[in-house]
Order: structure tokens, then sequence, then C-alpha cells
């Protein structure tokens, strides 16, 4: 058996590794490691609870986001806000989180994965009245190549023709990638890293002209979704057609309900955009109890001499842990293997809501590539779901922005002396990020935060063996994977991309072994 | 445009702890567009070659290692660095590459491309004083990239660029700068921040300055006033948001009625108090009358 390191992954969100052992040109066992450690949640203790919403955004700089909402999500039910944040306020938490969820995705299909499909250097072939084509043509001409080059040997498959289309579209999605960021950033204060988003709801007071630019902004973002994106990404899974079939990885999914609230017919915001749950099978849809969801640290670099409670915070970094090859952790859902991301989002609502305008977008776009429901396990599925997750949240920011009220309030008062009654108590916050599922757990005492956790969507498919053995969601779409051996297999980089990598995200400290998470239960 | 006459500067750009926020805020660069900077010219005559970026190169793996490894040989090109970077353990705790079996780590890297650089550049907070990778207990002896430098004696000329995220005016405008009018003229502060941007306090011109003279101070958020009581650092936290704003002027932290959060100061997070609390045992550029009383007593006293 041949070993082959690929170490650093690029364009992904932070530090990867990933080691297989290869047989035959056949993937027999992988590891993938997370590589950079920083113990964000250890800073959190002793702080204001508020403090959180920013201090945890700062996880990730890519998709901050999500962040923001679970944390403001754990305060509110800690303070007991949760049913008194101001209609405004959901629903501009809407319009901040799914703008900008959608340039994320945009940046992770173009930016991030497109140099795997889309060979920029193949433009000097092609003739072209496009402004940026001509301009990356010059470049070339003029001898440079860098970033772009130089590059291992990749299978291109796109013609001449095509190829000039997508890397306009690549040299495009950074500008809507900019235009989306500016759009949200009118109600959030700053991108990368919200302001607006606080405890009680969100700051600042809304104003008719500022709902107008935000509307008129975001419907040329909408108008990539609608006519490049999710175009492109068809195009994709009818080029590379065997990618439909590459990379099916545990087959288990996990969602929690996504943070985009609606109204629903009692005129509350109780329902929700995309409903959470569990798929087994392909398609067994159930409901999900978060107290089955634990932790295990068999093969990561912690001490896991006795399980703690977090409380205890006893947990060290162990770097030189003989077993540990990954500062990933690894969640599991009654002790088994789950993968999180849009295409757990967008399965579990399939199957739930039959009657949710969803079903039909998914129905539609599987019968034009001439496929069912199966063929989302896989690296061109990862990648349609994600792009049908930007095109429903696009569908729902003009009827979002529609029903914001100039004037009225978007915040409620956070008052600190009364919080939590006797500045004492727990929050939780789940959310449906840009990668799949994010809890944030708050534990307060005496008015000061005194453990948080976290588990993000990384963690959930990054994650090494467990101590059954058994391998983490990358793990298991790359085990059986046929590669062409090189130093660099491109199948292998496909397979890992197409879960969009955050690790800074996926690397924690606090939480240790066990059943940890057995306190909270979704509501 | 004749190839000759410009001159290409490479750029190679590494990262230790970070959270790629430096990378997302500077890829939104408004004028120059990242579409200018990485396939145009900064500035009319000079080039940037992205030669190393990890959330941008085509190359992974080996190859990406050997890419690094062969643009260090051509010395004389600018090092950027984003995230801190842990020196316990030998810097195990962030190890960026590996070729032939041998781990390399942010730590290892900062110390062999420095001294060959004609700049080091220490994008963000976290790079510039350690921010929150340093934050107490600091678990991984986290450090920032001056600290680096100075235990092990590099002498390479290093601008810090901090901010939580650094605006990508701050880091594109300073390169521009340099070439234009030459390192030895970039005006730095005691903590080696560009004067030009954060030559200012946010508080001296800010759109709330009125309010905070008259005392009329928000209570709560969605109030007209001042946001001191609410918790802003402005009054002393060095940068020139007021003026520039975020994100295509589209608006910034006070203008979205938040409080700043001080993020381009060495304190960032630690020693700034809470984020929504006002500041505490700071001597605040005072209101009106106080001001008023101060400048009576200089006269006074001349």
């Amino acid at each position: 058996m041949k070993k082959i390191v690929i170490h650093p992954i690029t364009r992904i969100e932070g530090h990867l590794k990933v080691e297989v052992m290869v047989d035959n040109s056949e993937i027999k066992d992988a590891s993938i490691s997370g590589t950079m450690f920083r113990g964000i949640e250890v800073i959190l203790k002793g702080r204001d609870p508020r403090d959180a919403v920013l201090l945890t955004q700062r996880i990730c700089g890519v998709c901050p986001e999500p962040h923001a909402i679970a944390s403001v999500t754990a305060v509110e039910d800690y303070a007991g806000l949760t049913d008194k944040i101001p209609e405004n306020g959901i629903l501009l938490r809407n319009l901040i989180a799914g703008t900008r969820t959608i340039a994320d995705h945009i940046l992770h299909f173009y930016i991030l994965s497109g140099l795997d499909y889309i060979d920029p250097a193949r433009v000097i072939e092609y003739s072209s009245n496009d402004r940026d084509i001509n301009t990356l043509k010059y470049f070339l001409e003029q001898g440079y190549s860098s970033p772009f080059l130089p590059r291992d040997d990749i299978d291109y498959r796109f013609d001449t023709r095509t190829t000039g289309a997508l890397v306009s579209h690549y040299l495009k999605a950074l500008d809507i990638y900019r235009k989306a960021q500016q759009a949200a950033t009118l109600f959030g204060g700053k991108w990368p890293h919200d302001a607006a988003i606080v405890a009680g709801g969100v700051s600042g007071k809304l104003t008719v002209d500022k709902i107008t630019e935000f509307i008129w902004r975001i419907e040329e973002i909408i108008d990539f979704v609608k006519n490049y994106y999710l175009p492109d990404v068809i195009a994709l899974t009818k080029t590379y057609n065997d990618y439909l079939g590459i990379g099916k990885g545990c087959c288990n999914l996990l969602a929690y309900d996504s943070s985009y609230k609606i109204k629903s017919s009692d005129g509350n915001y109780s329902d929700v955009l995309f409903k959470g749950g569990l798929v087994n099978d392909i398609n067994n849809y159930s409901e999900l109890d978060t107290s089955s969801i634990t932790e295990d640290v068999t093969h990561s670099w912690y001490n896991d001499s006795e399980p703690l409670h977090p409380a205890d915070g006893k947990t060290k970094p162990a770097p030189n842990k003989e077993d540990g090859y990954s500062w990933i952790k690894s969640p599991r859902y009654n002790g088994k293997v789950y993968e999180v991301g849009p295409i757990a989002s967008i399965l579990t609502t399939y199957l739930c809501k039959k009657d949710s305008g969803i079903k039909k977008i998914v129905d539609d776009t599987l019968s034009e590539i001439g496929e069912n429901i199966s063929s989302f396990y896989s690296v061109a599925g990862r990648h349609l779901a994600r792009a049908l997750s930007a095109s429903i949240i696009a569908d729902e920011l003009l009827k979002w922005a529609m029903q914001l009220k100039a004037g009225d309030p978007a915040a409620v008062e956070y008052d600190s002396s009364t919080a939590g009654g006797d500045g004492n108590g727990n929050g939780v916050g789940l959310c449906s990020a840009p990668r799949g599922a994010l809890g944030h757990w708050l534990n307060v005492k005496e008015g000061r935060i005194s453990n948080y956790q976290i588990i993000t969507p990384t963690a959930w498919n990054a994650s090494p063996k467990d101590k059954d053995m058994q391998p983490g969601p990358y793990e298991q779409a790359l085990i059986g994977l046929k590669i062409k051996e090189s130093d660099c297999p491109i199948e292998i980089l496909r397979v890992i991309r197409s879960f969009d990598p955050c690790t800074a995200c996926a690397v924690h400290m606090v939480t240790p072994g066990g059943d940890l998470i057995g306190k909270y239960r979704v509501i | 445009m004749d190839n000759k006459k410009i001159q290409t500067i490479s750029i190679i750009n590494i990262q230790g702890q970070n959270c790629t926020g430096c990378v997302t805020s500077t890829i939104c660069s408004e004028y120059p567009s990242i579409k200018n900077v990485l396939l145009q010219d900064i500035i009319p005559g000079f080039k940037l070659e992205f030669i190393f970026h990890p959330n941008i190169m085509t190359a992974s793996g080996k190859l990406a290692m050997e890419i690094l490894e062969k643009s260090a040989e051509k010395k004389g090109y600018i090092l950027i660095i984003d995230g801190a970077i842990p020196a316990d353990n030998n810097g195990i705790y962030c190890t960026t590459g590996e070729k032939d079996g041998k781990k390399s780590t942010i730590l290892g890297e900062t110390l062999a491309l420095s001294p060959d650089a004609m700049l080091v550049i220490a994008l963000g907070t976290c790079a510039s004083f350690g921010g929150i990778a340093s934050a107490n207990p600091n678990p991984t002896g986290a450090k920032s990239v001056g600290e680096i430098l100075l235990a092990h004696n590099i002498k390479t000329p290093l601008v810090n660029i901090p901010g939580c995220p650094p605006h990508p005016d701050w880091l594109f405008g300073t390169i521009e700068e340099i070439l234009t009018k030459g390192l030895e003229n970039l005006e730095l502060d005691d903590f080696k921040r560009p004067k030009i941007y954060y030559g200012k306090l946010i508080h001296e011109n800010c759109l709330n300055r009125a309010y905070f003279d008259e005392g009329k101070f928000a209570k709560k958020f969605g109030d007209e006033g001042c946001l001191y009581e609410l918790g802003c650092k402005g009054p002393i936290t060095y940068a020139d948001c007021p003026s520039r704003q975020w994100n295509g002027r589209a608006n910034w932290a006070i203008g979205s009625g938040a409080p700043c959060s001080g993020c381009t100061s060495p304190e960032f997070p630690d020693l700034l108090g809470d984020f929504y609390e006002r500041i505490i045992d700071v001597e605040v550029p005072a209101n009106e009358k106080k001001v008023n009383e101060k400048i009576k007593i200089e006269e006074k006293n001349k």
C-alpha cells in the first residue's frame, strides 16, 4: 500500500491535511486532520454573555454570521428574550444571514472549488468581448500566471467555449461576492464580523431609504444565483456526470432548523425555511433529539483519560497524543456518523415538508438532470444542494425585505441586571449555517459566561475516527475512491472541497467526551 | 503598456491562527477590486504577483510546498502574514504543510521567510498584536509577528495592519503608499501602524460626536445619541472608520447603531472591558463643558 499525504489542502478555509492509503489505485483508508488550534471557547469564560455574539464570529471569517445568529439565540434564550424580538429584528437577521450565505456559496463554488473543474489558463484560446476575460488574457500573455499556475495535472473537461464562459463567471463571482456582502452590510454594519446583531435584536434605526437601497442592491445578486450559479452547477453535473456517483459518504444526514424564520398561518414567525431532522438510508426522515449528540476525542489531540462535564473544563490539548491525528473532535448522533450541510437541510425539508415550494424546486432540478434524490449523496450532488439552497434563500430575500417596517424598532432592551433572573442559567442556539448544523451552548453563572460550547458543521464532517473506529464523513467519502495515482490526486481534492471545509470553525477545546449535550433539548 | 517598464512585486501570503476574515475582508476591496489587484497593475508601473496564497492558488499539497520554497529563493518579496503565531511546543499548534514527511509550521515559515522579505506585513489584529488567538489564557502561546521577529532578531521592516478584520484599503493603500513614496517615507505610530489610517481616534471624527459633546447618550439600541453608554470603544480606538466606512461605504459599525468594539487596538479583545458596557478607568476626551474648562485652565497657565 502506498501512502499519499496532501498538506496543505488549499482553497478552503483554514488548515487541513489529508492522508490516504492507496492500493491498486483505490483508497483503502483515509485520515483527515485539522492542523490548527486556538482554543477559542476558553477566552469566552468570565465574559458578559452578550460578548459571545462578537467573539464567536471571530471563529470564522468566512461564515461569521451563523455564529452571530447561534450565539445571539443562545444569549436571548438565557435572558428570556426569545419571544420578544421585534418583527424587524427577525427579518433583518434573516436578510443579513441569507444574503451572506448566498455570498458564501458563490465564493465556494467559483473561487474555492472552481479551479478543480475550470482552467483559467485556457482562455488564451478563447475569443471574447468580455472585459474580464480580455484582462485575464492580457495578464497571461504578459507571462503572469500566479496564483492559477503552476498546478498538478487535472482533468479539465469543459470545451473552450464553456470554459471561457465559466472563467468569466469566476471573475464576475468576485464582484458579486463583494456586492452581496455590501448589501448585507447595510443592516449588519460591516463585513466580516457584523456589529449590528446584538442581544435583543438588530441595532440601528430602520429607514425607508435603507430598505429600498437593499432591495436594489440585492436584485443583481438574485440574478446571479438564478442565471449563472445554478445553471453552472447543473452544467457541472452534466459534464462531470460521474461525480454524481463519487464521494458518497456516510449517507446519514443531520440538520437543525434553519434560523430563517417565516410567518406561519397564525401570523407569528414560528415557521422556518429549512426544517431540521435526520435522514437515514437515502430517504428515511425522522425528528432530531439533540440529547443524542456526543463528542468523542479518541483520535483527537486532547486528553481523554476521564470524560468530564464541560463545567469542569479540564480538557487539555495533548499535541503529542499517540492515537491522535487531528485537532477536530468527533461529534456523533446516537453513536453514529452523520453528514451535515446544505444536502442535509435540503433533504430533511424535502422529505418532511412535502407541501413546500422547496420540494417542487428540487424535483424540477432533478428531472432536468435526469437524476433522483440519491444523487445528492455525491461530490456534484453537494454542489447542487448548495446552489439550490442559495436559490431557495434568494427567493425569500425580497419577500422579507418587503415585510420590514421603517421606523418600527428592531431590538428590545437587554437588561444585564435582570437577564436570566438571578444571572444564572443556560441558553442554546441552533441554526443551519452555510456548511450545516451549528450549535452553541451557553452556561452563565452570576451574570458571566461559565462555559461555552460549540459544535460546528465541519466538526461533524471532518471528524476523525471515533472509539468504534468509525471514520468521519470526509473519510468515508474517500474510502473506496478510485484515483489516478500522483502526489496530489484531483479526485481527493474534489471530494474534500465538495464539503466546503471550514477548519477554523471545526477546532475547539472545552467539550470533552461524554453526553454533555444531554441537558438540552430542541424545542 | 510595455511589460519591461512594469516592476513586479511578489506577494507571499502565509496563514497562522487565523479565521480567514482578513482574506474575506480584503477580497471585498472595492477600488482597486480584488480582480484589479490580481490581474492588473495596482498602480501604474507596479504589479503585485500573488505567488503563494492558500485561499486562491490552484496548487495543493507537495506542489504548493514547492511553490513556497521556490518563491522564497527569489528574495525581495512582500511577506503577508494573517493570524497569530503559536510559539509553544515549537509551533505544533499550527502546522501549515508537509513535504517529504517533514511538517512545516507557521512559526517555522515565518522564521524562514521573513529575513529575505523586503517587508513583512502583519495583516489583522491577530498577526499585529496576538488578537483573539492570544486572548487570556492564551492556551497556545500565540504571539504577534512583531514579537516573533524581535525574539529572533530579524530586522526586516514590519508594518502592522490591525483590525478585526482590517479594512481592505488599509492593506492595499499601505502597499500603494510604499510603492509611490518608498517604505522609508511611510509614517508609522508606536505600534507600527501606518498613521494615514490609524492616526486619529474614531471619536474625533464620529458622526455622533456632537451628541457626545451635548451629553445626549443612547440608552438602548435604536435610540438617538452617542453610543458611549452602550459600550462604544471609539474614544480609545485609532482608525479612520468614520470617514472611510466599510464595504464600499455601505455602512460601518457605529453607522449601524452598534458600538465600536476597538478591534484595531493592541488591547483587543481582552483589555477593553465588556463590549456593551461603558469604558472604565479610561480618560475620555471630555464633553464640551469640560473641554472649555480645560482650555481656560491652559490659558491661565500660559
